[in-house]
């Protein structure tokens, strides 16, 4: 199913050290590869330090890549110059949504100015009327009221300054959207207001998105595939419920037996499975597809084990 | 709790709200950050205060030469070592009486002043009056300060921005440059800057200019590293805004704090240390005034003349106090955490 | 069951330049011997506060203004400063959300723990420190011994929060206050700590007051849940009642806005609209009616009294009023109703 679907992100091999060469040499992201195809939505999962909000990061070229090759429908932007063309257009097809809606607003900008920085870089509107007109629709989008406009971003709460950073990332039309824990940080009764948008949005605009979070019931519920990653590789890929349903590394079943669910029955007769963090990597291990759709690292045996 | 209260029965129907754009409405009124600053700063009675009294001796220092009463530098010997004297009304200290071989005196009858004639601070050795002198004084010391600030922003900003958004090897580069400048005392600078200048107003101004701008280029390189991690940053990256002008509008205007703030302390301390070269002599030039020079002047006939040294130190201790009080009130102004 | 811990009324104000936040408006619970309650609430809603004031740990600009906080039948709002310390850390301990800035960075573990130790049992050092390994053995840190004499930042984020559990009970203390122990933990990590805490329970009797706003912890942990919305409690009861059988729209709320793992994404998560209200002007009648799909007219001008569910559930919601019109909650909450009544049902067999 997968392979008549059109790539719209390719990421090939890509690693992304920090501190190259130094004591304190950190291998964020350790040769992961992976497609993300037009229209799903691609949800990437991990606990804190497995690196996938570096991956995003280097997806979207806030860091330059080590190696490896990422391909945006169809071209390298792995080693684009900051200052070219073809830089400048890619900013405007790739956006991200960010995690903390109180560090991710500019607190001495207007609300109209936030949103309006993406027109203003790409000349999108061409006066002062369309610009603000332009503002108006984006607001209404997320459903907020054109008089927040002229208010500072402290005024607001974090759902609705989660919405205004939304806005900013659609004003420049994007076609692929990297979402970084973009719910995390609010309360229970807002995620689902956020979440929804997301998936409104996403459906009238065609949009692909990559969904990055450690929350599994939300991202299995938002996402058509999932990655989960662990000490900076993609341990395992497959559709949602594949994964939820059929959990073939030792991590991902332990992620998964630990999900706290708001159900007591369930919470009492727990089993938990416990994943020995000490032993997980070894050489004969590779990324590879063990059933259609279904990928994994694991040696080779354990892949014929599974075919 | 166990009772059930008496309600009309048509109390109890539903209410059918479709329609939730109240609840997105904002409770609190619209303050802008910089009427949030101005509130918390007038909130705080001290601060206040201090920015009055600044205020009040900067417009003297501006409109000097309508202000003084006589031209600072014009010399008339007969009438030298006057003490204070406020018209003819007779408050201890301010009456022309002074204390000769332990005899009260009146100075300006010995001189054979006419009447009508009297120096509200006296006058100096040379016969110059001293208030007149001080006014002239305290606006070279602010020329001072403003130029030390313009260095502050002018070099020290961009320095620290530069050096903390480029990072790495840039930024390695930059501070050890910091480091060689800073430790070096500014002493040395200042009596090196005398073998090949003139003593006066632009040697002091060169010599601040080249090591003044340190600690504010410190202070911004720390913060904009704190900065250029914020996810609104990362945010106009990611949309394609230039290093540019991520500097002037996402770094600058949360920088702003800290940049008055330090300027706050830079003020002061340029002020002291002009007073402290012409103290010692190199300095400002004669016949020109400054707190400095007249604190030096003072100085020496301190046990005599006490008034010579009093009146031009408490002005510069006054505008010590005043900015580093409004300093302390400014960091709290801006810091949104601060309890009211 | 012995009360050990009974509030009564209690009114917290903070005093902002904008006016008088009227942050708690009126809580009543209490906590049973050897029992965990979880108070569970949105970011604002007081859950936090609440707990702070049973310590009387509340920032300068609060007040309580009103209320009893009775300890064995004392009431702790009226003791000294000097006796709440006696009992901080003693009889009463709590754990807070951060395990990083919990711990003193400069100080060996092995001192920390043992330190409330020396402050309130005026036992020896060595006596101290003995029993300060035989607790981190408890919370599970391997190889106590050689640990003792390391510093927090050799510790990971799972452990520092273990050794944080550790200060906490080495004295062993009637109540134990976690104000969000996991929020900052990953979830495997999370699910290690509820299970420690549940382990220690059974072990060393401690009464638990567990604060979060997680209800797939609270269903692990709680014997009985509060829910908290704007200053005050919506419903109460066991947690099989509150998460079975709920009756507050609120309640109703959070459970169907999160996806369980059988939500498809073809179903829409139901989301409650809106914001909490800004408790500097408290509204007139039910806080929670402006965000409610099932506001009465009484709502906006009332406040609900708690109304008696059983006879240890109850909710303060004008539904539940005998002249209140039949409402039919989400599918997900219906569904709820019918595993809880199968269940009675199964029972009575």
């Amino acid at each position: 199913m997968a392979e008549d679907r059109n790539p719209i992100v390719q990421v090939k091999h890509l690693k992304q050290y920090f501190n190259i060469g130094k004591a304190n040499e950190v291998k964020a992201v350790d040769d992961v590869s992976f497609n993300i195809y037009e229209g799903e939505t691609f949800g990437l999962v991990g606990e804190s330090g497995s690196g996938k909000s570096t991956t995003g990061r280097s997806i979207i070229r806030l860091y330059k890549p080590t190696s490896g090759q990422i391909l945006f429908r169809g071209e390298d932007i792995s080693k684009l110059k900051n200052r070219s063309p073809k830089m400048k257009k890619f900013r405007s097809e790739m956006q991200m949504i960010f995690q903390d809606p109180y560090a991710s607003l500019n607190p001495r900008m207007k609300v109209k100015d936030i949103i309006a920085e993406g027109l203003d870089i790409h000349g999108l509107a061409k006066n002062d009327d369309e610009r603000t007109q332009r503002v108006e629709e984006l607001l209404d989008m997320v459903h907020l009221n054109p008089e927040h406009m002229t208010r500072y971003p402290y005024e607001f709460s974090g759902g609705q300054r989660q919405r205004i950073g939304i806005a900013r990332a659609l004003a420049v039309d994007p076609q692929f959207i990297i979402a970084d824990e973009p719910i995390s940080a609010l309360d229970v009764s807002i995620q689902a207001q956020v979440v929804n948008l997301l998936q409104d949005i996403q459906r009238d605009r065609g949009l692909t998105y990559m969904f990055i979070a450690h929350d599994l019931s939300m991202v299995k519920y938002i996402s058509d595939r999932i990655a989960v990653m662990y000490a900076g590789k993609i341990v395992e890929l497959a559709d949602a419920d594949e994964i939820y349903n059929n959990p073939l590394h030792p991590y991902t079943q332990s992620l998964l037996s630990a999900i706290p669910v708001p159900d007591p029955e369930i919470e009492k007769t727990r089993e938990r499975i416990d994943f020995d963090h000490s032993r997980h990597f070894n050489d004969q291990q590779r990324f590879q597809e063990v059933q259609p759709g279904h990928f994994l690292y694991c040696d080779d045996q354990t892949a014929a084990k599974f075919k | 709790m166990e009772q059930v209260p008496k309600i009309p029965k048509e109390k109890f129907k539903l209410l059918n709200k479709q329609d939730n754009e109240a609840s997105e409405s904002l409770g609190t009124p619209s303050l802008t950050y910089l009427q949030d600053v101005r509130r918390r700063l007038f909130s705080n009675k001290v601060a206040t205060a201090c920015l009055i009294i600044l205020g009040l001796i900067v417009l003297i220092s501006i409109f000097a030469p309508a202000v003084a009463p006589h031209n600072p530098n014009a010399q008339k010997v007969e009438y030298s070592n006057l003490p204070p004297k406020l018209g003819n009304l007779n408050i201890p200290g301010f009456n022309g009486m002074q204390d000769m071989g332990g005899k009260e005196v009146d100075a300006y009858k010995q001189v054979g002043a006419p009447k009508g004639t009297y120096y509200i601070l006296g006058t100096d050795y040379l016969g110059r009056d001293l208030l007149s002198r001080i006014i002239y004084g305290t606006r070279l010391s602010l020329i001072v300060a403003v130029l030390a600030t313009l260095v502050d922003l002018l070099i020290g900003i961009p320095y620290g921005i530069v050096s903390g958004w480029k990072g790495g090897r840039v930024d390695t580069f930059l501070q050890r440059i910091v480091e060689i400048v800073s430790s070096i005392p500014n002493l040395i600078v200042v009596i090196l800057m005398m073998i090949i200048l003139k003593p006066g107003l632009t040697s002091i101004i060169i010599a601040i200019a080249l090591t003044g701008w340190v600690t504010m280029a410190r202070l911004i390189r720390a913060q904009t590293f704190q900065l250029k991690e914020q996810e609104y940053v990362l945010a106009a990256r990611t949309l394609g805004e230039s290093s540019t002008k991520i500097a002037s509008k996402h770094l600058i205007p949360n920088l702003s704090s800290t940049i008055i703030i330090q300027t706050m302390f830079t003020i002061p301390n340029a002020i002291f240390f002009e007073a402290f070269l012409s103290f010692i002599g190199i300095g400002i030039p004669a016949p020109n005034a400054s707190l400095g020079t007249l604190l030096s002047d003072g100085q020496k006939a301190f046990r005599f003349l006490p008034y010579q040294m009093w009146a031009p130190a408490i002005i510069l201790s006054l505008i010590m106090i005043a900015t580093n009080l409004l300093g302390d009130g400014l960091r709290d102004a801006f810091d949104p955490q601060s309890s009211d | 069951m012995e009360r050990i811990l009974d509030v009564k009324n209690l009114h917290v104000d903070f005093k902002t330049y904008n006016g008088t936040v009227h942050a708690i408006r009126g809580v009543d619970f209490h906590l049973n011997d050897g029992e965990t309650l979880a108070i569970v609430g949105e970011s604002g809603s007081g859950k936090s506060v609440t707990v702070r004031s049973v310590l009387r740990l509340l920032a300068k600009n609060a007040s309580i203004s009103q209320g009893e906080v009775l300890y064995h039948g004392e009431d702790l709002l009226k003791k000294s400063e000097k006796e709440m310390d006696n009992l901080r850390g003693n009889k009463i301990s709590m754990i807070f959300q951060d395990p990083m800035t919990s711990l003193d960075p400069t100080m060996t573990i092995g001192k920390q723990v043992a330190e409330p130790l020396l402050i309130h049992n005026k036992v020896s050092k060595a006596d101290a420190l003995k029993r300060a390994e035989e607790v981190l053995r408890l919370v599970g840190i391997p190889n106590p011994k050689a640990r003792m004499k390391d510093y927090p930042h050799q510790f990971s984020g799972g452990q520092r929060q273990r050794i944080v559990i550790a200060i906490a009970i080495v004295d062993y203390p009637e109540i134990l206050i976690a104000d969000e122990p996991t929020t900052a933990l990953d979830v495997t990590v999370q699910a290690q700590i509820i299970d420690l805490l549940r382990e220690l329970q059974q072990k060393i009797g401690t009464s638990i007051i567990f604060i979060t706003h997680d209800l797939g912890v609270v269903a692990g942990i709680a014997d009985r849940v509060a829910v908290m919305y704007a200053g005050k409690f919506v419903e109460y009861g066991s947690v099989d009642e509150v998460f079975y059988d709920p009756q507050h729209p609120y309640t109703w709320g959070l459970l169907d806005s999160m996806p369980t793992l059988n939500t498809s994404e073809q179903d829409r998560l139901n989301s409650i609209p809106g914001t909490p209200p800004n408790l500097l002007n408290p509204p007139t009648g039910d806080a929670f009616a402006p965000r409610n799909a099932y506001a009465l007219q009484i709502d906006t001008e009332q406040q609900p009294p708690f109304f008696k569910v059983t006879k240890t559930h109850y909710a303060a919601t004008w539904l539940l009023h005998p002249d209140a019109p039949k409402v039919t909650p989400p599918v997900s909450i219906q569904q709820r109703f019918k595993k809880y009544q199968a269940w009675l049902e199964g029972d009575v067999k």
